[in-house]
């Protein structure tokens, strides 16, 4: 149905505004560069896939990286061959990772619990090994498939000739996908893709994945065909990867076989839990949280930190520049997993339950509202 | 369902709304377009360099060392501490006090020894913090695709420690400068060191299963296949393995008497380890002792090998050890800085940044085609290496080359590689058409 309820047209609106409002609301805070923004919009699209599929039935895939890589190793095919407009490497990239999710799917979702999920990390594994040392004609391994002067281009070399000896950049429809026009790009394509996860969430699909993850042999014993439904919850969340996959292509023509490693499919479990399972908005929070560290606390050195803390008086500052080093720069994986653990003692609903706790503390005396947004 | 209904007023707010925040880019844009290049630094008021080094995974020992180098640079440029190679440097613009009358600073990143993260941290360094040049790298992939982005963005990349031939091969770019020396010329300096061992010896080569390792082992055959050698076989080991004796006692029993490891890092440590530990070095195969060849060497990987690396052979691209006038500079400067003499990965890393800083104060501007212009061809002496010219072909650097063996006697725990032989530059030269690749535009 794809007609939508005011509540939760309400929710895309303020998603959209936030999203949008990124390059302005994060300037305080350092991370209002077109990159790491780019970054915050693709991830988003990668971990509301993830989410869709691992929040809502409960099985837990640790091989969705695979996804993300052959979106990209196809986004980059696709601009070798045919264009470097990104329209149709964002389709080809989101049905070769389809494919690849399908069979993938087919394969590990005869098992369930901690079988499927070291099911998905063994073909993931295998997959990696092929693109990084295999596959090395189709994926140039650890060097990185990247565009060349002397690709073929069918399309573009039919249409308009490239002229100049730079290599040609990616662009829709001449709108060039470097920068903050990408980043735009990529917020327009996170909102559709968030509008789509709200209507699975609330359709009668999403409640019969939820109904999977409390019981699923009640859901058998009432006749349904529960392989069907989970085939396809991750046969889509495969393709959301593969999208957010040639996102990463769009925007920055090279695609890595690291990319499919095990580390990034921990990643997007990582960033799904610390935002909240099964919530909306918490695995884009989670996705926003790794994603600040990695690129911002990684760079703060020594100096940078003397610096920040040059208000304070000398002694003071060389002290507490002392206390906060080990924490940033090389030590930032340090912080990162203090906060992980942080998380998931005090608040194993990731950082959506601490939102929860704060607005029922704040609502206490009002009227009991309805949330209709966690699980 | 119900159908949303809006009125007039609602309509209007909402699309205006939209329509500022689709406008946005355009206000933060506009000074980019303005500006006559990208991070100009006579405008912003900051000359900033930016370095990007592995901190975390299995290159960070190279990656810290190589920040090391680049802090102890930046003192130099800026005219504190004792000078170090600056002194030694021929010809040399620099004057002490910053470049083009401008003190330099620099921010750091963590590659992670990842393309994609070492992207990820360069444009942040482009974006955000607006840096001039940036430098750095401990692998070849990443070296690679973030000399692309360099490219890409119109900011000059120094390749920090990277020796796949492909960087100033088929994948060069005009924003990007070699230093160190590549696979290529390590063959070809091992030539005279593998003909002394004979002219029909059999050899096996383990190979780290990624670019570098087949680039080391092409080059490595061309050499010992044109010395009349046989190459019985060559294995590919996954990287990172841990375990090598699967690969090693295949060796015992296949005829080869001479053992070619093409690994670097960890690997090396530990494939070098177990060849020794399974006898290799003490056997006599084919009447002839058994030789174990390490053609790209560290000091780095010779301190975790320990007394294993006695008497194997490889090649370097600096040694702390070296007498001449330059090195001796920046030992002695690194060592009051840090207590201990840097490796070949900080060298690389010092000269790069100085050779940057140095093209810009000689065209008196950071425009970086002029300052490419002036690096192409650019030919210097006293950083450490004798007479070394930056060839405009492909801008790779060509120098000595240092065959190195270890030390079967070692005086101190930083002693462990003896030069053997320094083999002159026109040795290892070749033409840079060989391996392809373009250039690419001055102007992006």
């Amino acid at each position: 149905m794809l007609l939508s309820s005011r509540s939760e047209l309400r929710t895309l609106l303020i998603f959209a505004a936030v999203v949008l409002m990124m390059p302005i609301w994060l300037l305080p805070l350092g991370a209002a560069y077109p990159d790491l923004l780019q970054k915050f919009a693709i991830f988003g699209i990668f971990v509301i896939g993830y989410n869709l599929f691992f929040g809502l039935t409960g099985y837990l895939s640790f091989g969705h990286a695979t996804f993300l890589g052959v979106g990209s190793y196809a986004a980059v095919w696709c601009f070798k061959l045919l264009t470097v407009n990104v329209l149709p490497a964002i389709v080809f990239g989101i049905l070769v990772s389809g494919f690849f999710a399908a069979v993938i799917g087919f394969i590990c979702l005869r098992r369930s619990g901690i079988y499927f999920s070291i099911l998905t990390l063994a073909l993931a594994q295998m997959c990696y090994s092929l693109a990084y040392s295999v596959l090395t004609p189709i994926t140039n391994g650890e060097t990185s498939l990247q565009m060349e002067a002397h690709d073929a281009r069918l399309l573009d070399s039919w249409i308009a000739p490239h002229v100049g000896d730079g290599l040609p950049i990616t662009h829709l429809f001449g709108i060039p996908m470097s920068g903050y026009p990408g980043f735009y790009f990529c917020a327009v394509i996170l909102i559709i893709s968030f509008w789509f996860s709200i209507r699975i969430f609330n359709s009668p699909f999403g409640l019969q994945l939820r109904a999977i993850k409390s019981n699923q042999e009640r859901m058998q014993y009432s006749g349904y065909n529960t392989r069907i439904y989970l085939f396809s919850a991750f046969l889509i969340s495969g393709m959301y990867a593969g999208l957010a996959g040639s996102l990463m292509a769009a925007i920055d023509p090279l695609a890595g076989a690291e990319r499919m490693q095990w580390t990034a499919s921990g990643e997007v479990v990582l960033m799904t839990i610390l935002g909240g399972v099964g919530t909306l908005i918490g695995p884009m929070l989670g996705v926003g949280v790794i994603k600040y560290f990695e690129n911002i606390f990684s760079s703060y050195n020594h100096d940078a930190l003397l610096e920040s803390f040059s208000f304070l008086p000398q002694p003071l500052a060389e002290a507490l520049t002392f206390v906060v080093s080990p924490f940033v720069g090389e030590g930032w994986h340090l912080t990162l997993g203090i906060l992980f653990m942080l998380v998931v003692i005090f608040l194993p609903g990731g950082i959506m339950e601490g939102v929860d706790r704060i607005r029922a503390r704040f609502s206490r005396h009002k009227q009991p509202q309805q949330t209709e947004q966690t699980t | 369902m119900k159908k949303q209904q809006y009125t007039r007023r609602e309509l209007l707010k909402g699309g205006g709304a939209m329509a500022g925040a689709l406008a946005m880019p355009s206000f933060f844009v506009r000074d980019a377009w303005a500006a006559e290049f990208r991070n100009n630094p006579t405008k912003s008021g900051k000359v900033v360099f930016g370095f990007n080094v592995p901190q975390t995974g299995a290159y960070a020992d190279e990656g810290a060392d190589e920040l090391r180098a680049y802090k102890l640079a930046i003192k130099h440029i800026n005219g504190e501490g004792d000078g170090g190679m600056i002194n030694t440097m021929k010809p040399l613009s620099l004057k002490g006090n910053g470049v083009n009358g401008q003190k330099v600073s620099f921010v750091t990143g963590d590659t992670q020894t990842k393309a994609d993260a070492a992207r990820a941290s360069a444009k942040r360094m482009i974006e955000k913090d607006g840096v001039i040049m940036f430098s750095g790298g401990s692998s070849s992939g990443v070296a690679i695709a973030v000399q692309s982005l360099a490219q890409e963005m119109g900011v000059v990349f120094m390749c920090g420690l990277t020796h796949s031939n492909d960087t100033t091969g088929k994948d060069k770019r005009r924003y990007g400068f070699r230093h160190f020396f590549n696979t290529h010329m390590s063959g070809a300096a091992l030539g005279p060191v593998l003909e002394q061992m004979g002219n029909d010896r059999r050899a096996y080569h383990l190979t780290a299963d990624y670019t570098w390792g087949w680039s080391q082992e092409g080059s490595i055959k061309d050499v010992s296949e044109g010395l009349g050698w046989d190459t019985v076989s060559a294995v590919r080991t996954p990287l990172g393995a841990g375990d090598f004796s699967q690969y090693i006692t295949p060796v015992l029993d296949s005829g080869a008497d001479v053992l070619i490891l093409n690994h670097y890092g960890k690997d090396m440590v530990n494939s070098l380890t177990q060849a020794v530990q399974f006898g290799l070095r003490d056997k006599q195969v084919n009447g002839r002792p058994f030789e174990i060849v390490v053609p790209l060497y560290s000091r780095l990987m010779a301190q975790g090998a320990g007394k294993n690396i006695k008497g194997i052979y490889g090649t370097t691209n600096w040694n702390w050890s070296l007498k001449d006038e330059g090195s001796q500079a920046f030992v002695k400067s690194f060592g009051q800085e840090y207590g201990f003499p840097p490796s070949q990965a900080a060298h690389t890393c010092y000269v790069q940044a100085v050779l940057y800083a140095n093209a810009c104060q000689e065209v008196g501007t950071f425009y970086p085609p002029e300052v490419i212009k002036q690096l192409e061809g650019f030919k210097f002496d006293g950083m450490g290496n004798g007479p070394t010219e930056y060839r405009a072909d492909d801008h790779q650097c060509f120098k000595d080359v240092l065959v190195v063996r270890g030390n079967e006697n070692p005086t101190s725990q930083f002693d462990l590689l003896e030069v053997v032989e320094v083999v002159p530059r026109k040795q290892v030269e070749y033409k840079a058409s060989i391996f392809g690749g373009e250039l690419g535009p001055y102007e992006v």
